[in-house]
């Protein structure tokens, strides 16, 4: 009976693996899996450009049919990082720009230089700064897929309420915080009508009345969606480091934007602020701040017309570059894209870069954005597809990114750690609980400390490798 | 030992074998792991890299480690007694002979059947400052301006503890076994001696429950600093690291930075922490844990 048992087991084994191998041995077609991290429209549009490429019919060296198959996968960063750890990656994965950095760092993608060279693709078919998101240490990580920019989204109807122009946007941020003023609501308590900030501070006991009053409308809340925080001294001038070993989250620019964020918090109050936010909603919902036509100007990206779309059907609104500080800088933006990269220990590389790189051609790559809704990384962009395009505002979104003033994530392998010190600075500042210098020498302090602490293990490892 | 012991001694860690592997493969190896990796730089991706105490070094001089430990032992130090009081309090309700009382019992007992992430979810609304279903009772209450629970530095740790209040109730389903099993032989004789309802409780019913108060408090300390889901999902640690608790830092170094080798030293650290506390607790429960027969 035993023999029998471990006969019948060591038979079906074999079977097994014999079918395993017969399979991949025999088969004409080599299977790609991709990592998706959208899902829904996002998604969606991924999948046509995939079924795009499935049609094509493209082959490997070995003359197999190469075919790509999506799974979408939530919270990608690290589901990604346990299957590289464990040896089971996806072919291609499209991922978030930071992780570019810390994944490279570490060792857990494939440079793709060699392929780039062999498919001619350079860096002149690319808007500069996409590019560049790709880059790290010398070498290319990625390529993007959807790209994307942030501008000055306002809402016009509050505009005219308010006794402003609603086709002229603010040139400086100094006018831009006078429009706020005036975009400002209060109702206080016995009056039926709200008045402006901007009217109510010329009374003498304004700050009496604003503390027993409520704010109905802000024209502009720095935390309003409170993706960014950290980016606000670009606007000012600053940076958060020297690209190389020197934190500067205390440079000039950095504190003049922390100060600024400060004065919203003096002129309105902490706490009416804090209780008016409470009001919103989710993000992607129709009680969303700037939506529901709670906050008349926000900072968003080139994504926000999908959602205005959906939950504020007819707003009249429009966008421009966010202004910096006395108009001096001209079209400061934060660019941002999704990547595709090859995670190390994936099984079919050549066929996985096929794929990039197809989704890479302005053909693929204006069906994915038109679909997805933002514009094209590419330097040649077709007159259709910004005549079928349903963003009226996607040229402006496409020339931020072109600007010299655009931004990237700090390409840094403490990205994460620097994220939150300056979310904690943006906090303190915001509920007025110390000076910006302070607040910001100290999270420099921190992290330049953590900075020479992971270059100097870094160093170590990357010797060791 | 006998053959015949030998053979069954064998049949025994056959059958248990099952068990054996999996707690050496999910439990020891990942524990004994942890440690070596404490002594390490490690990123999960790279192999670990041997640095000696470098991590415990780095972690006494880390104002986040500090303040995620002191908000730990807040939330420790208010949510066992809260916790104690309103679960006893509860079950003594709750063991009293009342019609109706299956309803009764279901009712505490159900919230504590709601995943973690949907009660969250539910207690965010309750907190929000503006139209949250709390802060509208208490204006009702005539408090006009009631806390902006969530989103001040000074109410929301201790929201995240009447959050932590509501999922009591298999605290108090193991209490109420506790009370029904104190012998009503004491409780008649002490009524016979006159004794009132607050002796009766101090000097039979808390000493004979005793035993079900020592696991209760034990399993307490274990479940307050090892706090995370809530404050992962309604504050993300804020405002101002309010609410970091200890495990959401030590997520957020593991997952997040890639430290893995720092957040294991915190682990450790958090062991050493919760075994300190247990021995003690131990210690006391030797002169006031009552075992009958014991």
């Amino acid at each position: 009976m035993k023999k029998l048992v471990v006969f019948l087991f060591a038979t079906f084994l074999a079977f097994q693996s014999a079918g395993c191998a017969d399979k991949e041995q025999n088969s004409d077609t080599v299977k790609v899996t991709y990592w998706e991290k959208w899902s829904g429209f996002e998604a969606d549009a991924m999948q046509a450009v995939i079924d795009l490429f499935n049609s094509r019919k493209f082959r490997n060296k070995d003359g197999k049919m190469i075919r790509v198959e999506m799974s979408t996968v939530s919270e990608i960063d690290r589901r990604l990082l346990t299957a590289v750890a464990g040896g089971n990656p996806p072919d291609v994965a499209g991922v978030w720009t930071w992780i570019v950095t810390t994944y490279a760092e570490k060792g857990a993608l494939l440079p793709i230089d060699d392929h780039l060279r062999e498919a001619a693709i350079t860096e002149d078919r690319y808007i500069p700064v996409f590019w560049e998101i790709c880059r790290y240490k010398g070498k290319m990580w990625g390529l993007p897929s959807t790209p994307a920019s942030v501008a000055l989204h306002w809402n016009k109807r509050l505009f005219r309420e308010a006794g402003l122009d609603p086709n002229t946007p603010p040139l400086s941020i100094q006018e831009f915080d006078e429009m706020a003023e005036k975009l400002t609501l209060i109702k206080l308590p016995g009056q039926d009508k709200a008045i402006s900030f901007y009217e109510l501070k010329t009374r003498t006991n304004y700050k009496n009345l604003l503390g027993q009053g409520m704010i109905i409308q802000m024209g502009f809340l720095p935390s309003e969606p409170g993706w960014w925080p950290w980016s606000w001294g670009y606007w000012f001038g600053g940076k958060l480091w020297d690209g190389k070993e020197k934190v500067t989250a205390d440079g000039p620019g950095n504190v003049k934007a922390y100060e600024w964020i400060r004065s919203y918090s003096e002129k309105y109050g902490v706490e009416n602020i804090k209780r008016f936010s409470s009001s919103f909603g989710a993000f992607a919902s129709p009680q969303n701040a700037f939506l529901s036509s709670k906050v008349a100007m926000v900072r968003e990206g080139v994504w926000m017309y999908n959602f205005i779309d959906k939950y504020a059907t007819g707003m009249d609104w429009a966008a421009a570059p966010f202004p910096s500080d006395g108009g001096k800088l001209k079209d400061v933006t934060y660019a941002e894209a999704d990547i595709l990269v090859i995670p190390r220990g994936a099984r079919h590389p050549g066929e996985a870069f096929k794929f990039i790189s197809f989704v890479n051609t302005q053909e693929a790559m204006e069906l994915l954005c038109e679909g997805q809704r933002k514009f094209t990384p590419l330097k040649n962009v077709s007159e259709d597809f910004y005549a079928r395009h349903k963003n009226p505002y996607i040229r402006v979104f496409r020339a931020l990114a072109e600007s010299p003033n655009a931004f990237i994530t700090p390409k840094m392998v403490i990205w994460q750690e620097y994220l939150r010190e300056l979310n904690f600075a943006y906090e303190m500042t915001r509920d007025l609980k110390a000076e910006p210098k302070k607040i910001l020498s100290d999270v420099n302090k921190t992290m330049q400390k953590r900075l020479e602490r992971e270059l100097e293990m870094s160093k170590r490892s990357g010797e060791k490798r | 030992m006998t053959k015949e012991e030998k053979r069954e001694f064998i049949k025994g860690i056959l059958f248990t074998s099952p068990w054996l592997i999996g707690f050496s493969i999910f439990v020891i190896y990942p524990v004994v792991a942890s440690f070596c990796y404490s002594f390490c730089y490690y990123s999960v991706i790279q192999p670990p890299r041997f640095i000696g105490l470098l991590n415990y070094k780095d972690l006494l001089t880390d104002p986040i480690f500090w303040k995620s430990l002191w908000n730990t032992f807040y939330f420790v130090i208010f949510m066992i007694p809260l916790g104690f009081v309103a679960s006893l309090s509860l079950a003594m309700l709750l063991n009293t002979k009342v019609r109706g009382m299956a309803f009764y019992r279901m009712i505490f007992f159900v919230p504590s059947l709601v995943p973690m992430v949907a009660g969250s979810i539910l207690w965010m609304w309750i907190f929000n400052g503006e139209y949250g279903l709390l802060n509208n009772f208490l204006i009702k209450m005539g408090i006009p301006n009631p806390p902006n629970w969530l989103m001040d530095v000074n109410f929301a740790k201790p929201a995240i503890i009447i959050m932590s209040l509501w999922g009591l109730g298999q605290t108090i389903v193991i209490y109420l076994a506790g009370l029904q099993d104190v012998p009503v032989a004491l409780i008649e004789a002490a009524d016979l001696d006159g004794a009132n309802w607050f002796d009766k409780l101090w000097n039979i019913t808390i000493p004979m429950i005793s035993p079900v108060i020592y696991f209760n408090v034990i399993m307490a300390i274990i479940g307050g600093f090892q706090i995370f889901s809530q404050a992962y999902i309604m504050t993300g640690g804020g405002p101002q690291r309010s609410t970091t608790f200890y495990a959401l830092y030590l997520y957020q170094t593991a997952f997040e930075d890639l430290r893995m080798g720092y957040a294991s030293a915190m682990a450790w650290i958090l062991f050493v922490v919760i075994l300190i506390l247990t021995m003690l607790v131990q210690r006391i429960s030797k002169e006031s844990v009552y075992y009958h027969g014991g």
